[in-house]
């Protein structure tokens, strides 16, 4: 009997101490430990700089993008630093679902009208269920409609050009986030047999977040097969830095480049600027954000 | 050796008998925030109270990541720009029911309550005080209550630019269905 009352009265005690300790800050830990928390804003916008972030469009929203690129810097006061010329990219941008985007646009170089499908197949998150990094998929599309000054008729399918691009990114910490995209392009037509149709390219980006709305922005795509060594026109790999500053709606991103397109296909097998001889342009994208639904 | 069974067993009765607590793990809490250029509503529907009938003490706390917006850029600001969730991931309110002799835990009623205590929001303590009521059903309470906080109030900067989007208080609404502590 005896030996029966020490074993349950301590239990009893020891049940009752644990519901009256039970910390506030504890139970709200084990709700929020059961729900998967994902990792939001690895970019401030759905671009690094050039080329995509793993940013998506949410579901029902509409992204308006106006982008420059102006001449190169070292035309000198005589162009003033190249913003005399500017080239153009204006696109539109929605979230059909949260995993699909969808975008269109048209850009000044080479007249080219493009578009692109963009899913979010992973997503960064912890808690109910881990995952180191997102994951998206990228798929692009673009029509050089320039007039043809060749002989004869151009078939309209020579003018396209296609990108598959895998994007794999990791917000690290709040302030430093790293993105790496391995790329395939193909260009059904090049200007002469010297230049490859197929390029491959590993493309690395990053953002540093300096304040709350204001961060340091760098990308680097390295081409295979290696650039500016027999090709009909020199290239060189694109080499974009710059910053990305955030006003609530807007997003505005600056920076210097050293690519006049601002499309995949463009920036990754076209850039004839050369960082080394001043070859850079100043560049802005301006992003603003509706929300349709 | 009877004597300290007696001892542990009175101070188990003792606890067991006080125990008078009531929890929540579903409470929701909503801000509304109106002005003439944007209307802002985000509900957060995982909020964690703790309500002790006998002594009065309310405790409420909520993680500011689970608060949801309609538009998920408002939600992505609300979180990146103003409430810097990483940083500071949780707000708390600490208190009491002032009048808690004239609610009846036993019997079935609405009944006014008058709460005060310490709000932590973004990291800033401040006191606040609001009127609601409390609902008894059975084992059950419903607690509701409403009243307004002041960004500013909270070190919340909001800069100029938005400065009309975002309402100088916004409105805060709590809606929290309690079960008896088992």
């Amino acid at each position: 009997m005896k030996s029966k009352f020490t074993i349950i009265l301590p239990a009893l005690l020891l049940s009752s101490i644990l519901v009256n300790a039970q910390d506030i800050d504890k139970m709200l830990e084990e709700a929020a430990g059961s729900e998967t928390e994902f990792a939001s804003a690895t970019f401030k916008s759905t671009r690094i700089i050039n080329g995509h972030s793993i940013e998506r469009m949410p579901s029902g929203q509409l992204d308006v993008r106006i982008s420059h690129r102006f001449g190169e810097v070292n035309g000198g006061i005589y162009n003033f630093f190249g913003l005399d010329e500017a080239n153009t990219h204006l696109g539109l941008e929605y979230g059909i679902t949260n995993w699909m985007m969808v975008g269109i646009g048209r850009g000044t170089y080479e007249k080219t009208y493009d578009g692109f499908l963009k899913f979010s197949l992973l997503r960064q998150s912890k808690g109910k269920k881990n995952m180191p990094v997102s994951l998206s998929y990228l798929a692009t599309t673009a029509v050089n409609t320039l007039k043809w000054e060749g002989s004869g008729s151009l078939n309209f399918w020579d003018r396209v050009s296609y990108v598959h691009q895998v994007l794999i990114a990791r917000k690290f910490n709040e302030r430093l986030s790293v993105e790496l995209n391995p790329t395939y392009v193909h260009r059904n037509m090049v200007s002469t047999e010297m230049d490859p149709n197929d390029l491959f390219a590993a493309g690395v980006g990053m953002r540093f977040k300096l304040t709350k709305r204001f961060s340091l922005n760098a990308e680097y795509y390295y081409v295979i097969p290696p650039v500016h060594d027999y090709r009909s026109e020199k290239t060189y790999n694109p080499l974009s830095i710059g910053v990305d500053i955030e006003t609530g709606g807007h997003v505005f991103q600056l920076f210097f480049t050293n690519s006049l397109p601002i499309i995949e296909k463009g920036f990754i097998g076209e850039t004839a600027g050369n960082w080394l001889d001043g070859g850079i342009r100043f560049g802005f994208n301006i992003s603003r954000v509706f929300a349709l639904k | 050796m009877k004597k300290i069974l007696f001892i542990i067993l009175s101070f188990g009765l003792f606890q067991i008998t006080c125990a008078q607590k009531y929890i929540s793990k579903t409470g929701h809490i909503w801000i509304y925030s109106y002005t003439p250029v944007e209307v802002i509503e985000a509900h957060n529907r995982q909020v964690v109270s703790i309500l002790d009938a006998t002594t009065g003490d309310l405790q409420f706390t909520l993680l500011v990541k689970s608060f949801e917006f309609k538009i998920a850029l408002m939600q992505e600001h609300f979180n990146e720009n103003y409430m810097e969730s990483d940083k500071i991931p949780k707000s708390s309110f600490k208190g009491k029911i002032s009048n808690l002799d004239k609610i009846d835990f036993k019997k079935e009623g609405i009944y006014p309550a008058e709460v005060s205590g310490d709000l932590t929001i973004h990291g800033v303590t401040k006191p606040v005080s609001a009127t609601g009521t409390i609902e008894v059903k059975g084992q059950t309470l419903t607690a509701k209550a409403k009243f307004t906080v002041s960004p500013k109030d909270y070190a919340i900067v909001i800069p100029s630019l938005v400065e009309e989007k975002i309402a100088k208080t916004i409105d805060v609404n709590v809606d929290v269905p309690y079960t008896i502590n088992p």
